[in-house]
């Protein structure tokens, strides 16, 4: 029997509901393991190990006195610092929210919560969930747990790292343009961005609110389905939150894929993906179409112009909701200003870090006045085509399959200097946003030692077709049972005199 | 193209209300030049019959009805600078 902290969640909870163990134990056993390895990765923003073993005791007394185990019993769960948890701060990797706490839970964490997960800590991010690398925090590195001079993929980094070190079975990250599927795959674990709508977005610090979607990281798609099956589902509280029914994601995991078929669009493939995660892909399609699946070549012309539409939507967006900012009402406020506008440029300047700066002014500079048209307006235009592309696609095909990313995870510092190679990083990822869609990223294999995923997506509000293609490509492939040795030495990924290498783990 | 120049960033800027350094005028004007040309793909489309899609799904309004709302002094509790049940500013009146 493995040790408790690599079992899967779908383990740890059959060993709690037949009182194997104690949900305390199983929380001790993560709590252990963070203290053993955590220093190494720097996935936490904040561990709350008070508040996990007062809840996982309090499950326990609860089992112990009849209660039936609830389907996540004991699950210890990270959760993404863009999310609210009541009683813990929430900084989205920003320094304007350093001290701010929040004062209620996000839908998504009290659905956890609700059915017997127990939340470990906050995850380290990138600020405001804007990066592909999570270099972007302004509080620490996170290393990916593969190679320490590698980052872990973003903006959900710390989520993606505490799943791929064992140091939690399930996390919750954020995906707007890619910030689950993405680090999902460069550290080896596997992602879902649901439907956009599926999961509450209530309690989520807003990005981009009509691409933001909550979703769960995993090392099973089995677990994937777990926790699908908890967090999706109307909530009133959120006016874009899908009344769609959830099916049982747990079942639909079981079924065979005979007969499926998957779209690959060879034309976009042609150009930009790294051999040896071209032939991880390849490799990838080899194994569903053993298990039955059917390959078919589908086009999506509008594709090469995702990314660029991508970051004008996104920008404009964020421009927007990031507005709230002002140093009035929660947050930080800087000096102590002799009027109102200095007070907002003062608290913005010192409280945004340079990546937010930058995507608020092109965003502001497509919304205004004389260019709202040529660029705002016209991405939201061809963001139509984007969509139109899909459904032609779909149309032939119940899944699209593409290498999560162009290439395995980076090296720190490769792409800051340049925002665009960095945004160029999220040109697989980005189009389900823009169109809503679902995607999963699954483990594929490593290329030269580093992760990477496949990405399937599928229609709208399908998510169970995503399910059923990755379950049977993990029994088909074992890629998801390796493990990073995190033999790693402590190697500074950056600059140690850095306002983030500075900045310790916080801890309540 | 539009030329984007320090002068273009501080203008944006003060929409934004953002305060830049002569610095970061200069950076992000020349790093937002990079990324519009870069865009400018999008300029070559032809999407005059093609609707703009703001939004995935068309959303689900609820009843407009009283709620309760976040405690008062809790929220209070999170402002920089609060006095008397009201958040604090400095004077927004010239005087």
């Amino acid at each position: 029997m493995s040790a408790l902290f690599e079992a899967s969640a779908a383990e740890i909870r059959r060993r709690v509901a037949g009182r194997e163990v104690s949900c305390e134990e199983v929380v001790r056993a993560h709590l252990e393991r963070i203290a053993a390895v955590e220093a190494k990765v720097g996935a936490f923003l904040l561990t709350a190990p008070e508040r996990a073993l007062a809840r996982a005791r309090s499950l326990d007394r609860a089992l112990a006195t009849g209660m039936a185990a609830p389907p996540l019993a004991g699950v210890p769960v990270a959760i993404k610092d863009v999310l609210h948890v009541d009683g813990l701060p929430t900084t989205c990797g920003s320094r304007i929210l350093e001290s701010y706490r929040p004062l209620f839970t996000a839908t998504a964490v009290a659905r956890l919560e609700a059915n017997g997960a127990v939340v470990l800590g906050k995850t380290n991010m990138d600020e405001f969930a804007m990066g592909s690398s999570t270099e972007h925090s302004a509080y620490q590195p996170t290393r990916n747990p593969w190679d320490p001079g590698r980052v872990p993929g973003g903006s959900s980094g710390g989520s993606a790292a505490a799943v791929a070190a064992r140091l939690a079975p399930i996390a919750l990250g954020s995906d707007t343009g890619g910030s689950i599927r993405q680090p999902a795959a460069l550290c080896g674990v596997v992602g879902l961005k649901p439907t956009y709508g599926r999961v509450s977005r209530y309690g989520l610090v807003a990005f981009a609110s009509s691409l933001d979607q909550v979703g769960p990281f995993t090392r099973t798609v089995e677990d994937t389905a777990l926790v699908a099956s908890v967090v999706c589902g109307h909530d009133p509280s959120d006016a874009t939150s899908a009344t769609a029914p959830v099916p049982r994601f747990e079942e639909a995991v079981r079924q065979p894929v005979d007969g499926l078929k998957v779209g690959v669009p060879r034309r976009f493939l042609e150009k930009g993906v790294e051999a040896g995660t071209m032939a991880r892909f390849e490799a990838a399609l080899g194994a569903l179409t053993a298990s039955g699946a059917l390959l078919t070549d589908v086009e999506l012309p509008s594709l090469p112009h995702a990314v660029a539409t991508y970051y004008l939507v996104a920008t404009a967006e964020a421009s927007s909701n990031l507005a709230r900012y002002d140093g009035v009402r929660y947050g930080l406020r800087a000096g102590d200003p002799a009027d109102l506008l200095s007070l907002y440029g003062d608290t913005r300047d010192r409280g945004f870090g340079p990546e937010v700066k930058r995507r608020i002014i092109l965003g502001t500079f497509a919304l205004s006045a004389g260019y709202y048209d040529a660029y705002y307006l016209r991405a939201q235009r061809v963001r139509t085509l984007i969509r139109r592309d899909f459904e032609r696609a779909f149309a032939g095909c119940d899944a699209v399959a593409t290498p999560t990313t162009p290439t395995p995870a980076f090296r720190f510092g490769e792409k800051t200097a340049d925002p665009l190679q960095m945004y160029l990083e999220d040109i697989f990822t980005v189009p389900a946003n823009l169109a809503g869609l679902p995607g999963l990223s699954v483990p594929c294999g490593l290329v030269d030692g580093l992760p990477v995923g496949l990405q399937l997506l599928g229609r709208p509000f399908e998510e169970a077709t995503l399910l059923r293609l990755g379950a049977a490509y993990q029994r088909a492939s074992g890629h998801h049972l390796l493990q990073p040795s995190l033999s790693l030495t402590a190697t500074s990924p950056r600059d140690s005199g850095s306002a983030a290498a500075r900045s310790p783990c916080r801890c309540s | 193209m539009p030329r984007v120049d320090a002068k273009t960033v501080e203008h944006v800027a003060r929409l934004a209300r953002l305060s830049l350094s002569a610095e970061e005028r200069e950076l992000f004007a020349r790093q937002l030049e990079d990324i519009l040309a870069w865009a400018e793909s999008l300029q070559a489309l032809d999407v005059s019959e093609v609707p703009p899609m703001a939004h995935p799904l068309a959303p689900e309004w609820r009843e407009d009805s009283p709620r309760e709302a976040l405690p008062r002094d809790r929220v209070l509790e999170a402002a920089p600078d609060a006095a008397e049940g009201l958040f604090r500013v400095p004077r927004v009146i010239g005087g």
